[in-house]
């Protein structure tokens, strides 16, 4: 990609080679909640939104954390990226401690969410300039990368000065990727970077994660509970089921491990529970605090 | 290029980019901060009219009140405009949803909201000054011996201790998602009440006299005040307290944020997801 981040380019060409992408151990949060059918001055309780996870990414690899709402899925993407202090256990990435060195690995990580957050009011190319700016983009350079990677995205290049209000979900889900991927992340988090989107968009955007992954040299934590997004994108796929990863491989050793065809029955095998079906209270409040 | 040049390079551009953010903000929301400017146009009216109520006064006298009181009314317009964009700068991005990516940026926390403040002050700087010389000339105020470059410089340097008390109280709203942004408002309340804004600080109660001596505002109000009142230019004995603020505000202002900060990132509550 020509258009690297300064601050990204200096620090890639850094890293610990022999470090692992990604390496979490035993690692643990914990939010408190109020028990709903306690009412309002019901005492809260501990919640475990991750607990005890523990896996390897390996640099260049993809991989697939699938699980339900409020499993910890995004929880587990807010702590590699340092927007969540742990409670517990350790992750790194490139070798850096997250909650340590919390200014070094901003600047290798970025972060696709479900949500395309934007400020409203301003064009796509006004919110792509101010967030490169972060990582040392000048005016100069944005006004050709900004075009460049909005293209790349298959943004219609006359939308480019429309406000993002007026711009479709997946239109804006191909923006926040460009920003995403404008400062050249060495390690890009997605977290549910299709839902919601339409077929189309959502073919778009998985064929753009599968390019990026294959001319540039990013390492890719996709989190999801799209299994076929899953099966098609990723190296390995894990089930985080409330708070616990229950597994980490390749999608035909799952398939093996518990003799099945699909990974919804691999996912009902490892839980004894089916995977749509998960929507109680629990969830809810999962989903809230995670 | 050195570590340290790269880093200091990229910090520039990143607080040139939460001004330049914000000139777009303001460009997009341009008629309701006009509507806005009316509101405190009408507002500092309402107080400066006082100045004509006041029986028994010569002409002079009464011009002398309504700048006094028009000063304090600017300030506390100005100061208003810091406290809002302070309190904004968490605020706003949890509404629109983009306080997480500015978070996690490899932007250091003094850069984002020293820029968020320096943009505050400039903005600010506009308003007061469209305010002032608005509502004096619709009131007839006449300042024949004002100083304006002093009052102005008096602003600014006050304006550093207000941007390291604004970067304490925008981290309200980090702590109180609904109702953190109000208590900034309180803060800057309290901070003019304080100060003098109308009144002559010697007319308060002792031990509110020994607080304002803490408060940038008190300073800034009186040199102001002297400055356009009688033309007297930057003095010592408000510009030596204004430094000694302004020096210990904003690391304070920046530790108290980072409390709030690692409070919101072990709770939870950067982003209200619910």
């Amino acid at each position: 990609m020509s258009t690297l981040a300064p601050s990204t380019i200096d620090l890639a060409s850094r890293l610990d080679r022999q470090a692992p992408a990604v390496e979490v151990r035993d690692l643990r949060k914990t939010f408190k909640r109020r028990d709903r059918k306690g009412g309002r001055f019901a005492r809260k309780r501990p919640w475990p939104a991750l607990d005890d996870v523990t896996f390897t990414i390996a640099r260049g690899e993809c991989v697939t954390i699938l699980g339900q709402n409020g499993s910890g899925k995004s929880t587990l993407v807010r702590l590699l990226s340092t927007l969540l202090i742990s409670d517990g256990g350790e992750a790194r990435v490139f070798g850096h401690d997250v909650d340590r060195e919390a200014s070094t690995i901003r600047r290798l990580v970025n972060r696709v969410s479900v949500e395309a957050s934007f400020f409203k009011k301003m064009s796509a190319s006004e919110n792509l300039s101010y967030a490169a700016r972060f990582y040392g983009m000048t005016p100069r350079q944005t006004r050709t990368a900004v075009p460049e990677i909005l293209g790349r995205v298959g943004f219609p290049p006359e939308r480019r000065n429309e406000a993002m209000e007026n711009l479709s979900r997946g239109m804006q889900q191909k923006v926040a990727l460009a920003r995403a991927l404008l400062t050249s992340p060495v390690l890009l988090l997605l977290d549910e970077p299709t839902t919601g989107l339409d077929p189309r968009s959502k073919l778009e955007v998985q064929e753009f994660i599968r390019e990026v992954r294959t001319e540039h040299d990013a390492t890719i934590l996709l989190c999801t509970h799209d299994m076929a997004e899953a099966e098609a994108l990723s190296d390995r796929v894990g089930i985080l089921d409330r708070g616990r990863l229950l597994f980490l491989e390749p999608v035909v050793d799952v398939k093996r491990r518990f003799g099945v065809e699909t990974l919804e029955q691999a996912f009902f095998a490892a839980t004894g529970r089916e995977f749509e079906a998960e929507e109680n209270d629990d969830d809810e409040y999962r989903e809230v605090f995670g | 290029m050195s570590e340290f040049a790269l880093e200091t390079r990229n910090q520039l551009v990143g607080l040139f980019g939460i001004v330049e953010r914000n000139v777009y903000l303001t460009k997009r929301y341009f008629l309701w901060d006009l509507a806005f400017m009316v509101w405190t146009i009408a507002n500092t009216l309402t107080i400066v009219f006082i100045a004509r109520a006041i029986p028994g006064i010569t002409p002079e006298q009464e011009n002398t009140a309504a700048t006094a009181l028009l000063v304090g009314a600017t300030i506390w317009a100005f100061l208003g405009i810091i406290f809002e964009f302070m309190t904004e700068t968490v605020a706003w991005e949890r509404w629109e949803g983009t306080i997480e990516y500015t978070f996690m940026a490899p932007l250091s926390r003094l850069v984002h909201l020293f820029g968020q403040g320096a943009y505050a002050v400039l903005y600010g700087l506009i308003r007061a000054t469209i305010l002032f010389f608005a509502v004096a000339a619709f009131i007839g105020i006449h300042a024949p011996q004002a100083n304006y470059a002093a009052a102005l410089g008096l602003l600014a340097l006050a304006s550093l201790s207000f941007i390291g008390v604004g970067i304490m109280t925008s981290v309200l709203p980090l702590i109180s998602p609904e109702k953190g942004a109000q208590l900034g408002f309180v803060c800057q309340g309290i901070m003019l009440v304080v100060s003098g804004v109308y009144y002559p600080v010697s007319v308060m109660p002792e031990w509110m006299q020994w607080i304002s001596k803490i408060s940038p505002a008190t300073y800034a109000l009186r040199g102001c005040r002297a400055s356009i009142i009688d033309g007297t230019g930057m003095v010592w004995a408000d510009v030596w307290p204004l430094l000694i603020i302004a020096v210990l505000a904003t690391p304070i202002g920046l530790a108290v944020f980072r409390v709030g900060e690692r409070h919101a990132k072990r709770h939870g509550k950067l982003k209200r997801a619910g």
